[in-house]
């Protein structure tokens, strides 16, 4: 076991080196970041030499990720544009943690932008998460029992809908039932922007007011998915010999379905889950912009906006980083849970 | 049940007349399959009549008239005149909806075709080559599907965004953005299809049929092109078509975000960016658009469904 997760921690490094690579090259074109750093004054044009070389970004791109990778404080940068190296490097690159400064709100670090915003994504998706999938237990289970019956039909139904939406189409949706037109008809309506009200303030009544809308959408779309997959692996055990057995031998019905079965299917649906979580933490960028949700997503496209590449760039590789950890864990877990998987 | 009865029915049915009629060939025996399959039905029909809609109602409303701006008819609800009702700037909807459908249902089958191409090549020569060629694209495949689809798609529409002047094809404008979303959606959406056609691949090229080719001298290029891809058919036009549902999917997502296509070319996606600024006043901005959009991809998942069970009849659950 302790060889197969060094194995696949070493597997990762090409694989992050190839990711960051390819992110790298193309962030570097995404617009010009000097543009909007002067706010409404125009730049002059020795402040955005200066700016450029201060940057690093008059280096060749190779250069530029190098430094992003391994620092620049073991060289000397030029920085008056003279041709003459005269200043120490101060980056440390991000092998050493350090993800560089935003370059849209000047100077401040690309870590401490993106954790402000972490507890505002997790807010909204653990929710849905628990939500759909409680929801998705008790469908999946349900239908699955009652295969090819009407309620099983309709929830089949259901689900190739909720596959096929648009997540911005129920979201508007919901505004427009629950915020507009219930507030026309004097009912008491939820609010559809923002984290809060801000002349009550960031009250925790106030919070879980506006998670409703956005966190409902979420989990209207991904309850499909997850209804469908709880089914059909229920399907899969129930037609197992150990579940006639188990029968046979004269236990009741709920508990061979409830304890022999459920256990066994959810197996596929812890790993599931595990696989799912890192693309939580990126957010739900639509769902972020429609409810003008201060999260991962939001911030993402923000930036991306403004050609704010370090902070772009570090969103994508903690996730990348994310989804590759949760992926071994996904594999851990599905050994210790299933005695028939062995790695050695 | 039934699919069973018939099969019989046509076997017993071959066997008597065997020298009168020829067996049900492949296609004949899917579609046969298919046509039980009520969801799938539906959206075969549903298809259809959107692509009527998107492609014959050009012939009625023409495409000036779509792009014909009056702002004192600026967001007038639904009408005789306007049956969608008109936007922000006083288009009609309807109208919009029409053009905008032909867009969005050709960005779904030419990106779906580009993922073909890429898919197919990467998983074909991935698993029939093995070794350091596979490792290679597998860790590409990896790599692209390690980062999450649509942050991956915004950077790559922000990075090739604006390069591409407006086009003229057949006497009519379109934005250059049209072009850079398929290549986009392409680029970024074939990693899945390459697993499936390398992971057949990896079976296919065992049997015996391959052996024999080999044995006669056949080049690699015959082996996989002649005998090894045509068996793999079935999941790839499964894949395929649920990709086009996909990718119509993805276009209205970043087009909704505003890095998709730009004006004035419409698409169902495009016409609903922004519309949340006028919730309370005009709701026809989104919904018929997203009602569009959930019908087009909820008739294309349909029919891959169906095509799921009529090409492989082992799969169905």
């Amino acid at each position: 076991m302790g060889r197969y997760i060094l194995r696949r921690l070493l597997q990762a490094v090409p694989l992050l080196f190839i990711i960051s690579v390819i992110l790298f090259a193309l962030l570097q074109n995404i617009g010009d970041p000097l543009a909007t750093l002067g706010g409404r004054q125009t730049t002059r044009s020795e402040d955005r030499a200066r700016l450029t070389r201060q940057l690093g970004l008059d280096q060749p791109l190779y250069i530029q990720y190098v430094y992003w990778l391994a620092g620049n404080d073991w060289t000397m940068i030029d920085v008056d544009g003279d041709g003459v190296p005269d200043v120490q490097g101060r980056r440390k690159g991000i092998l050493r943690g350090d993800f560089g400064t935003s370059l849209v709100n000047r100077g401040q670090p690309v870590t401490e932008i993106i954790w402000e915003r972490v507890p505002n994504t997790l807010l909204l998706m653990i929710p849905a998460e628990v939500i759909t999938i409680s929801i998705a237990l008790v469908i999946g289970i349900y239908s699955a029992l009652r295969q090819y019956s009407l309620f099983d039909n309709l929830v089949t139904g259901f689900a190739f809908v909720g596959l096929s939406m648009p997540i911005f189409f129920i979201a508007l949706m919901l505004v427009y039932i629950f915020s507009v037109q219930f507030q026309k008809w004097g009912l008491p309506n939820l609010p559809a922007v923002g984290m809060f009200d801000p002349r009550v303030g960031r009250t925790p009544a106030q919070i879980l007011q506006h998670m409703i809308l956005p966190v409902t959408s979420i989990a209207i779309i991904s309850l499909a998915g997850y209804s469908r997959y709880i089914r059909s692996t229920m399907l899969e055990v129930i037609n197992q010999d150990y579940i006639r057995t188990a029968r046979a031998k004269g236990l009741r019905r709920n508990y061979v379905i409830y304890v022999h079965a459920l256990r066994n299917a959810s197996l596929p649906l812890v790993t599931l889950i595990a696989l799912n979580f890192p693309f939580l933490l990126a957010g739900a960028v639509v769902t972020e912009s429609i409810f003008a949700w201060p999260g991962m997503g939001r911030l993402f496209i923000d930036h991306l906006n403004r050609s704010d590449a370090p902070v772009v760039m570090g969103i994508l590789l903690m996730v990348a980083v994310a989804v590759i950890f949760f992926q071994i864990v996904a594999d851990i877990l599905y050994a210790l849970l299933d005695p028939r998987i062995r790695f050695d | 049940m039934t699919t069973m009865q018939t099969d019989v029915a046509t076997l017993t049915h071959t066997l008597t007349d065997e020298l009168d009629t020829p067996p049900l060939s492949l296609g004949r025996m899917a579609w046969l399959r298919f046509r039980k399959h009520k969801g799938a039905m539906f959206g075969l029909v549903t298809i259809v009549c959107l692509f009527l809609f998107s492609f014959g109602g050009a012939l009625f409303i023409s495409e000036d008239y779509a792009n014909l701006t009056n702002t004192s008819m600026r967001l007038q609800g639904p009408s005789a005149e306007h049956p969608f009702g008109t936007d922000t700037i006083g288009r009609d909807l309807f109208a919009r909806t029409i053009y905008g459908g032909q867009i969005s249902l050709m960005i779904g089958l030419f990106a779906v075709s580009l993922q073909l191409v890429i898919g197919i090549t990467v998983g074909s020569l991935a698993g029939f080559y093995g070794g350091i060629l596979d490792s290679i694209l597998m860790r590409v495949t990896e790599a692209i599907l390690t980062v999450p689809l649509l942050f991956l798609l915004l950077v790559m529409s922000k990075f090739f965004g604006g390069r591409l002047p407006n086009l003229e094809i057949m006497g009519r404008i379109f934005s250059g953005s049209v072009i850079i979303i398929i290549v986009i959606i392409g680029l970024t959406t074939w990693p899945t299809l390459a697993r499936i056609v390398r992971a057949e691949f990896l079976s296919l090229k065992e049997n015996e049929f391959v052996l024999a080719a080999r044995a006669t001298g056949t080049p690699n290029r015959q082996i996989i092109f002649r005998h090894i891809l045509p068996n793999t058919i079935a999941p790839i036009v499964v894949a395929a078509t649920l990709g086009v549902a996909g990718a119509i999917l993805t276009e209205a997502y970043i087009s909704f975000l505003g890095l998709g296509v730009q004006a004035p070319t419409p698409t169902w996606g495009n016409m609903i960016t922004g519309a949340a600024n006028y919730i309370e006043q005009a709701p026809w901005l989104w919904f018929f658009p997203g009602l569009l959009i959930l019908l087009t991809v909820l008739s294309i998942n349909f029919v891959g469904d169906g095509l799921r069970d009529a090409l492989d009849p082992r799969s169905k659950q």
